[in-house]
């Protein structure tokens, strides 16, 4: 499994002050613990009260390349701060993310390409949150098409079918579980899927049984990738067992510990 | 329009053990790719062969064996030079039968000193193996590992049982150490992660997977080296590790390979067909990946070094 720690991100209250303050050792413990924890990226998302996210996008990269060699996942809306983090950065890079839309794509589809970064792709366009399958699997299409239109090879992209609270869209739960097993039909070699796990449990009350019952459910359905908490050592238990499962790892009774050891 | 070959990409490898010091060392592993596939991946090593000594006569090995040793076998040190010099064993693998309760019951000062003089007058490195027994084992290999100390030997067999005091002593005196598994892939997943958990590093650890020889369970043996094989390449660490295969005690327990040819003619001589059964059965292990061959005949050790010597050619 493919696991972006989700924790740097200036919307929590103490990562929003590290960044404002310039707290180096803050980011740098976050960025090493998701490591250790076992993910494979970290993303970076400077937050809504960055005042100069280009500069908060730079410091950030430099903060974690200085003390893991983790795959940098660039989350902002902007491309001009996605750019400028991908200029200065030493590691490998994600982006996260662009839209269905063809003005969106046409603008981070060649930046993937020029800093050979991977890209995670939202069926998601300007008309709002896709309601089905139907509708996601149309956009990852689209998708698709503009990735090899641009040349940009499909490996190196993840789709990411727009996971939507329980608690607001309980419908969509299956619609995206459905989305995640046929877009792997859509293109040879298969692109991979990710979703942003937390956005599941938004707003409930019992957030981590909800996330990891979800991220088994979507790994049994093909998920390749999430963006979530590796802290929540539960979640990663469960992960790591759903995997088993699935015959990608072989039994040994401390599985847990050899997953952990990779 | 010729045809382009699909290529698998591995991203892992498995890891370089060395053994024996700088003067004697012998690297194994480190392949990025199955076995002989070098259009797919590096094989910076290629499989080497231990000669089985013993430090006492062996009683039940039979003729072709016995034609073969006898004249040497009486002293370990002349045996072991004669594996070296005259057969070009790369390694030499020292079982003590002589620890055994009911083989000679010999005690630790006495198997260490014998391990020591042997080390000291051959220059290719020692694999050193128990005699079965693990309570006297636990008792000799701690001594012989201590008398060998700076030596890099590689000592075995743990098993999930027993391996903590074979472990602790081999992390104190700077040797690997061989994980044994009754042809169980879980379990010998299982005794890396024991092992290693005792702070031991995993390049210093060898599987022993537990081969059956040709016609006796060969072929389970063989898939589970390969699943191994395969989880390694794509990041099981605790898979990495590079295998040991004890050939030539299996073989030569094969009817196929000891009995005369009085017994059975229609079988043809059993000097060609015991060295043959040896040969075949390392064979096989290699194409599953086995990294050390421990083997007993001089005639079959010369057949598998020349096949090695075919199958590296690229």
């Amino acid at each position: 499994m493919f696991i972006v720690g989700e924790l740097i991100n200036g919307m929590y209250k103490e990562v929003g002050k590290a960044i404002s303050g310039k707290n180096k050792k803050v980011i740098q413990d976050l960025a090493k613990r998701q490591f250790q924890a076992g993910a494979c990226a970290l993303d970076l998302n400077c937050g809504p009260a960055s005042k100069d996210p280009v500069s908060d996008m730079i410091w950030l990269i430099e903060s974690v390349q200085e003390v893991c060699s983790a795959i940098l996942c660039l989350d902002s809306t902007k491309p001009n701060v996605i750019e400028e983090g991908l200029k200065i950065a030493k590691s490998k890079t994600m982006i996260n993310s662009t839209q269905a839309d063809k003005e969106k794509m046409d603008i981070l589809i060649p930046m993937a390409k020029k800093y050979n970064s991977l890209l995670i792709a939202i069926t998601m366009d300007k008309r709002g949150v896709p309601q089905n399958k139907d509708q996601r699997i149309e956009l990852a299409a689209n998708i698709i098409s503009a990735c090899e239109e641009h040349k940009f090879f499909t490996e190196n992209l993840f789709l990411d079918p727009v996971v939507l609270p329980v608690n607001v869209a309980q419908n969509q739960g299956v619609e995206i579980l459905q989305a995640i097993r046929e877009f792997e039909l859509l293109c040879c070699p298969k692109p991979k899927t990710i979703v942003g796990l937390s956005n599941v449990s938004q707003g409930t009350k019992n957030r981590s049984l909800i996330n990891r019952t979800f991220l088994v459910m979507a790994v049994a359905n093909g998920l390749e990738g999430a963006i979530l908490d590796p802290l929540d050592k539960e979640l990663m238990d469960a992960l790591i067992s759903s995997e088993l499962i699935l015959n990608k790892h072989i039994y040994c009774d401390s599985f847990l510990d050899a997953y952990r050891k990779k | 329009m010729p045809i382009e070959l699909y290529k698998e990409k591995w991203s892992d490898v498995i890891n370089v053990v060395t053994i024996g010091t700088e003067d004697t060392k012998v690297n194994i592993g480190g392949q990025t790719t199955l076995p002989f596939l070098f259009q797919e991946g590096d094989i910076p090593n290629r499989p080497v062969v231990a000669m089985e000594i013993w430090d006492i006569v062996p009683a039940d090995w039979p003729d072709s064996l016995v034609e073969a040793f006898k004249d040497c076998w009486k002293d370990p040190i002349a045996w072991a030079k004669i594996c070296q010099d005259k057969y070009k064993a790369d390694l030499i693998c020292l079982k003590l039968q002589g620890a055994h309760p009911d083989t000679g019951n010999k005690t630790p000062d006495e198997l260490a000193k014998i391990a020591k003089s042997i080390s000291d007058n051959i220059k290719i490195p020692l694999i050193i193996l128990g005699s079965g027994d693990d309570l006297k084992d636990n008792e000799v290999l701690p001594i012989v590992a201590e008398a060998l100390k700076g030596k890099n030997c590689l000592f075995g067999d743990a098993v999930q049982e027993n391996y903590k005091t074979l472990a602790a002593s081999c992390l104190a005196d700077g040797h690997s150490i061989i994980a044994e598994s009754p042809i169980d892939i879980n379990i010998a997943k299982q005794l890396n992660i024991l092992i290693t958990d005792m702070g031991f590093p995993a390049n210093k650890i060898i599987i022993n997977p537990t081969v059956g020889a040709l016609g006796y369970g060969l072929e389970y043996t063989y898939s589970i080296m390969e699943r191994a094989r395969l989880a390694a390449l794509m990041g099981d660490k605790m898979m990495a590790m590079p295998f040991i295969c004890f050939v030539g005690q299996e073989a030569w327990r094969a009817k196929e390979a000891k009995a005369t040819l009085v017994e059975f003619p229609q079988w043809g001589d059993e000097k060609e067909r015991g060295p043959l059964w040896e040969s075949m059965t390392a064979t096989a292990f290699l194409q599953s990946g086995a990294d050390i061959l421990v083997m007993r005949h001089p005639k079959a050790v010369n057949k598998v070094r020349k096949i090695i010597d075919e199958l590296m050619k690229h």
